[in-house]
């Protein structure tokens, strides 16, 4: 509990409404889209400048309180709930898009802005910013800069750290940095805004950000291909990037997917194949048809079993209904659906899927997998029940050695969700015992008294297991 | 105990169900407007739970926020887990139901609504009958004109200045009997659901709801010993009256024995097709609830089943359309309603931004949440005059009024009207036919 004096102090910075510490407020900011977790904090402020931020984060500094900065709170591995209580900074109402710059190309905004308006407001002036994490419609830009979000373009346009070029962020002694800015080129220094990109909200509160805009692709067109052998839609994966091609989107679905999906959607996809590919690519007219053709002539080659492409804006939706469904249907299955993160290079893509099958057959459960083929990153998913804690343990070892058979094909254990509390303990498989000192030193050097989002990314202890804990 | 009474009502399969990926968040009308998010349904589900779990006693703060929702239910075409939050919501205002103590007065407008009125169609006759007295008789006017009606609450006031003209009759009174015969050929026959303030305050939409059905060659039983629907006591924790009225709707349709049960208001139409899960604990009444639900259809989708727009005159206007939250969430009914708008001869049909989202009428909302649905109205018609629409479409009784007060509230009246899609389609249907039995 924090004494009322602090409470005073922080209602003081931002207002009696913008500071709330009734119960259910705390409840209601305890838990992020991560399954089974949860923990209150102590208050829950809403600041609505820089400046109050700032103020925010000196009165934790002085009392030594932690801070744990959220947006929406779609992340999926724990990394904006309060496992240590203090203070909930939540950013959602600093969501103004600062400028659009046509000049430069770039867009300034604050962190509440969801991403999905982003895409909107770009698109609306011919301009594209590529990054699509799929829970975009809510996701805020300052969540996706903490977490480096991906999504279903990365193959060919990157993530979200390619697109930040600078920053502005609160130093947890409150202090203001402003790194990169409208710049293409900057070598002034070490990289902060690499550095804070991803960092999880453990090293700075970031308060605007930069982004490079480029150019809306022109046209769009996709295909589903189907295979009765997974080997060969994973060869057709390396193919078509072997063929100098690279896809706009490339997007994979096993069959126990695919049955759930068809189960759910009644959209006419083969349950017998054993595994989908979706491709899409985007850009100049010709490029796009030349590409599709050589993509359907690899697909072929590889004994695809059907090949559909979409001619219309109908069929195109309707073969991006297939992937879209995918976490739906799953997720309608049991109760608890936890959708994880496993990454490979993309040529290992065949091994992960067969490693994945061997596991959740061993430990009896049920996982099917889908994801972003085209960039190695994949999500099994497991359909189970929190209430179940013997099968809950043993989807805690499956997913275990899932991550380790990752590592093993030279992957990592998360693409595009972030450590949290759910990956920390096992950041060091990925990173060595000398890269887990070297990252602890960066996070001592930005905060040594470890207010920021404390226990995040850095295992306390052993692994935190389903527990809902008061603070 | 609230908690108690809680933890005994909610569904914890359905609570769990909730995988907390907030895809429900830009649907909700009262997350957009605040931002907060135990004012989101998964922030709501989120109390609920940790309620169910013990994590928090549900207080006064837990109370309101379950009354803020709207229960428009726009989240739940939008959630991934399929969770059906419309029923987490009524059983959680069943529990509160069960354990508040309303102050006297509030507790004596609840009985004679609840119980003493909406369940006896036969006193909502009488009631419209001296509404109508009130309208014509010149009372009203003076009423209006002396200022006394300023002593009522404002959202009250602009109710009573678009209040329609109210009936003492039923549709059965007008037709003189309860079946009307099909047109023609008889293709289905349709129980007709009349609704308790359909027959009094739109007394006209059901009316034009039995010619278009009759025409277009259906024959149509007014199922007697019909009831209120139960919507309104289901959405204010009268969940056990709700299953009251509904074990009696269903044995009034099932002896008469129908193909279709068409209801004509959205809000009804849905609670009409929940019976089985309404009644799941009566097993006695299980199968009949199944055969009711089953046959529940909106009119409009009866209509872009059977009619010919082919007969319709022309109508060279702008129309938009302003679906319901529970037709479209609830009863599923998205394209027939705009398929049928426009299939008419002439009209122009413009497209509502945000028309699928609630225009904050929701039941008694409008009168118990006043500020919320207030500045939920004021946005919608911004959209509204926006399209610069001559006749602004709905499918409700209850977003209907709302729409009305709206335009009143905008100073769009003279420039727009609101109609129910079944007035409309009356309008535009050749000249009449002669129903057999008119009177």
């Amino acid at each position: 509990m924090l004494p009322e004096s602090i409470r005073e102090e922080l209602r003081a910075i931002v207002g009696e409404k913008s500071c709330l510490d009734k119960q259910e407020a705390l409840v209601a900011y305890s838990y992020d889209a991560t399954p089974m977790q949860q923990a209150l904090p102590d208050v829950v402020v809403m600041p609505k400048s820089t400046a109050e931020v700032q103020q925010v984060m000196r009165v934790a500094a002085r009392h030594h309180i932690p801070i744990v900065t959220r947006g929406a709170g779609s992340n999926l591995c724990g990394g904006t709930i309060p496992v240590g209580g203090g203070i909930v900074l939540v950013l959602s109402r600093m969501n103004q898009i600062v400028e659009i710059d046509e000049q430069n190309l770039t867009i300034t905004v604050q962190p509440g802005v969801r991403t999905v308006d982003i895409h909107q407001a770009v698109e609306a002036l011919g301009l594209f910013y590529p990054p699509d994490p799929g829970s975009m419609v809510i996701s805020t830009i300052g969540g996706n800069i903490a977490l480096n979000s991906g999504g279903l373009r990365g193959l060919k346009y990157g993530t979200t750290k390619d697109y930040v070029l600078g920053l502005e962020a609160v130093l947890p002694n409150g202090e203001v940095i402003r790194t990169g800015g409208k710049l293409m080129k900057d070598v002034a220094g070490y990289d902060l805004t690499k550095l804070l990109v991803g960092s999880e909200g453990t090293l700075a509160i970031i308060t605007e950000a930069i982004l490079k805009l480029i150019p809306k692709p022109q046209t769009q067109r996709v295909m589903l291909a189907m295979f009765a052998d997974m080997a060969q839609a994973a060869r057709s994966v390396s193919d078509i990037i072997a063929n100098r091609i690279i896809p706009g989107t490339l997007e994979f679905l096993d069959q126990g997917t695919i049955r759930v999906v068809e189960d759910f959607k009644q959209i006419g996809l083969p349950t017998d194949v054993a595994a989908i590919l979706l491709i899409g690519q985007d850009g100049e007219p010709q490029t796009v048809d030349r590409d599709m053709e050589q993509i359907a002539a690899i697909c072929q080659k590889n004994d695809a079993v059907q090949i559909k492409v979409a001619t219309t804006a109908e069929e195109a939706d309707e073969v991006m209904t297939a992937r879209r469904s995918a976490l739906a249907a799953l997720s309608r299955m049991r109760p608890t659906t936890i959708l994880e993160d496993a990454t490979v290079p993309r040529a290992a893509i065949a091994p992960m899927v067969a490693a994945i099958q061997e596991i959740t057959g061993r430990y009896g459960l049920q996982i099917c997998t889908f994801g972003h083929a085209g960039d190695g990153n994949l999500h099994p998913t497991c359909m189970t029940d929190a209430r179940n804690t013997e099968e809950i343990e043993r989807v805690e070892h499956a997913f275990e050695e899932i991550f380790a058979a990752a590592i093993d094909l030279g992957g990592t254990i998360t693409g595009e969700h972030g450590v949290g509390i759910v990956k920390a303990p096992y950041l060091e498989w990925k990173v060595g015992a000398a890269g887990m000192e070297i990252m602890k030193g960066i996070k001592h050097a930005f905060d040594p008294h470890n207010l920021l989002n404390p226990d995040k990314m850095f295992a306390k202890q052993s692994r935190n297991r389903v527990v809902v804990q008061r603070a | 105990m609230l908690k108690e009474a809680l933890v005994n009502k909610l569904d914890y399969d359905e609570l769990s169900n909730c995988m907390r990926c907030g895809f429900c968040q830009p649907a909700c009308p009262t997350f957009r407007e605040t931002g907060y998010e135990a004012a989101s349904p998964r922030g709501r589900i989120a109390l609920m739970k940790a309620v169910a779990d013990g994590v928090m006693e549900p207080d006064k703060d837990f109370v309101d926020q379950m009354n803020l929702c709207l229960g428009c239910r726009a989240c739940e075409p939008v959630c991934p887990a399929g969770v059906p939050y419309g029923q987490l919501i009524e059983q959680t205002r069943e529990a509160i139901e069960e354990v508040q103590e309303h102050p006297w007065w509030v507790k004596a407008v609840r009985k004679l609504a609840f119980f003493h009125l909406f369940p006896h169609q036969k006193r909502m006759y009488q009631l419209g009958g001296l509404l109508r007295f009130y309208q014509r008789s010149g009372v009203q006017k003076a009423a209006r004109k002396l200022g006394v009606l300023s002593i009522l609450p404002k959202q009250m006031r602009e109710m009573e200045a678009i209040m329609p003209e109210a009936s003492g009759k039923g549709i059965v009174d007008f037709f003189g009997g309860t079946v009307i015969p099909a047109v023609g050929e008889r293709k289905y026959r349709v129980g007709m659901f009349h609704g308790c303030i359909m027959d009094v305050l739109f007394n006209e939409t059901n009316r034009n709801t039995v010619r278009l059905l009759s025409e277009a060659g259906c024959e149509v039983i007014v199922a007697p010993d019909q009831v209120c629907c139960g919507a309104l006591h289901a959405h204010s924790g009268e969940r056990e009256q709700a299953r009251h009225l509904a074990r009696k709707n269903v044995a009034a349709f099932h002896k008469a024995d129908v193909d279709i049960i068409v209801s004509n208001a959205g809000g009804c139409g849905a609670m009409l097709q929940e019976y089985d899960h309404l009644l799941a604990e009566d097993a006695e009444r299980q199968e009949k609830a199944q055969w009711f639900a089953s046959r529940v259809k909106d009119i409009s989708e009866v209509l872009a089943l059977i009619v010919e727009p082919k007969e319709w005159q022309s109508l060279p206007q702008r129309i938009t359309y302003q679906s319901s939250c529970h037709l479209r969430n609830g009863m599923k009914v998205t394209k027939e309603p705009v398929s049928l708008l426009q299939a008419i001869p002439g009209a122009t049909y413009v497209q509502l931004r945000e028309g699928d989202r609630c225009c904050g009428s929701a039941g008694i909302y409008n009168l118990v949440q006043p500020e919320m649905a207030g500045s939920l109205l004021d946005e919608k018609m911004g959209h509204v005059a926006a399209t610069q629409a001559d006749i602004l479409v709905t499918s409700n009784p209850g977003c209907l009024l709302q729409m009305k007060a709206g335009i009143h509230r905008a100073g769009l009246e003279g420039k727009m009207e609101a109609v129910h899609i079944v007035d409309l389609l009356a309008r535009v249907q050749q000249e009449e036919k002669p129903l057999s039995t008119p009177k």
